[in-house]
């Protein structure tokens, strides 16, 4: 079976984050107050797995081992059958 | 005795420490490709440079290359390994040594000379400054924004594996002294066996008299001396 998955990754809250306080200064001169703005990588990708919960384990494990710092990130999976 | 020196796709401080460590420190130094093997050497140094581009995060993507087993193998013997700027980006994502490197809380590349105090002079690394010493070693990076949680950092402290701190001339940890906004002004950590060291400055760049310090050869002098005894 085929699966979509979509992982978000972003900085755990409280953490400084240089250039989302750039960007969120840059709004304001444009005149686009607001309260946060937080940035967040979206990695999205497709995979053969034989169940909804092997893929999901799959794609968690992969977040823990490389595309997240579980140091620095919390990350999010949403996972769907494709095709 | 013989020190390997890790090159990396993108690496570019390789040919500087191969450099230091065989006519200024007089020993055997070999520049080994990641794909190659690592066997038959006595220490190894993680290079700075940008390793794969800084792609998904400064030193993730060298951090999980083969290669890296073997170094944690040579680690777990007790043999030294020393990783600068990129390189130390390298361990912390391989999880050699604890906590994360990120981007500069000024967002800025940091290209400066500053002065840092060696906080732990019992390392294989450190032993032949003194203890509060204040040294000179260049820094230039983007990412070096030491980061750690709570207890990550007081187990460093309580631990003495906080080899430097970045500090005024006087010697102070002052937040004008610190160019990345690390926690605690850290520049530089130790493993808890002692036998890791990963710093944000340059050592190798701080080698020889005509680059306006020798500070930075004595970390190298003293991991040779280690191996010497080993």
């Amino acid at each position: 079976m085929k699966y979509h998955a979509e992982v978000t990754i972003g900085l755990k809250s409280g953490m400084l984050d240089p250039e989302a306080t750039t960007i969120k200064k840059a709004l304001e001169h444009l005149g686009f107050p607001t309260d946060s703005l937080e940035m967040q990588k979206c990695f999205v990708l497709e995979l053969d797995a034989s169940s909804r919960d092997e893929a999901k384990s799959r794609v968690d494990e992969m977040c823990r081992r490389l595309l997240a710092n579980p140091v620095i990130h919390n990350f999010d999976i949403e996972i769907e059958e494709s095709g | 005795m013989k020190i390997a020196v890790l090159q990396f796709g993108g690496s570019n401080c390789d040919y500087d420490v191969q450099y230091v460590l065989t006519e200024v420190v007089g020993v055997d130094a070999e520049l080994v490709w990641y794909k190659d093997e690592l066997k038959g050497y006595d220490g190894v140094v993680v290079p700075g440079g940008f390793s794969y581009g800084d792609y998904l995060r400064a030193g993730a993507i060298a951090a999980r290359a083969p290669i890296m087993n073997s170094v944690r193998k040579m680690a777990d013997k007790g043999l030294p390994v020393v990783g600068i700027c990129n390189g130390f980006q390298i361990l912390v994502e391989s999880g050699l040594l604890p906590g994360a490197l990120m981007t500069n809380r000024y967002p800025k590349f940091r290209c400066d000379r500053v002065n840092l105090r060696v906080d732990n002079n019992t390392s294989p690394f450190t032993n032949s400054f003194k203890k509060g010493q204040v040294i000179r070693i260049p820094i230039a990076h983007m990412e070096g924004n030491y980061f750690a949680q709570e207890h990550t950092l007081s187990e460093l402290n309580s631990q003495e594996r906080i080899a430097f701190r970045y500090v005024d001339e006087q010697g102070n940890a002052t937040s004008e002294a610190n160019p990345n906004g690390s926690s605690e002004n850290i520049a530089g950590i130790l493993n808890e066996q002692g036998n890791i060291l990963g710093m944000m400055p340059h050592p190798e760049r701080a080698s020889e008299n005509i680059l306006g310090s020798k500070d930075g050869k004595k970390i190298f002098d003293s991991m040779v001396e280690y191996i010497s005894s080993f």
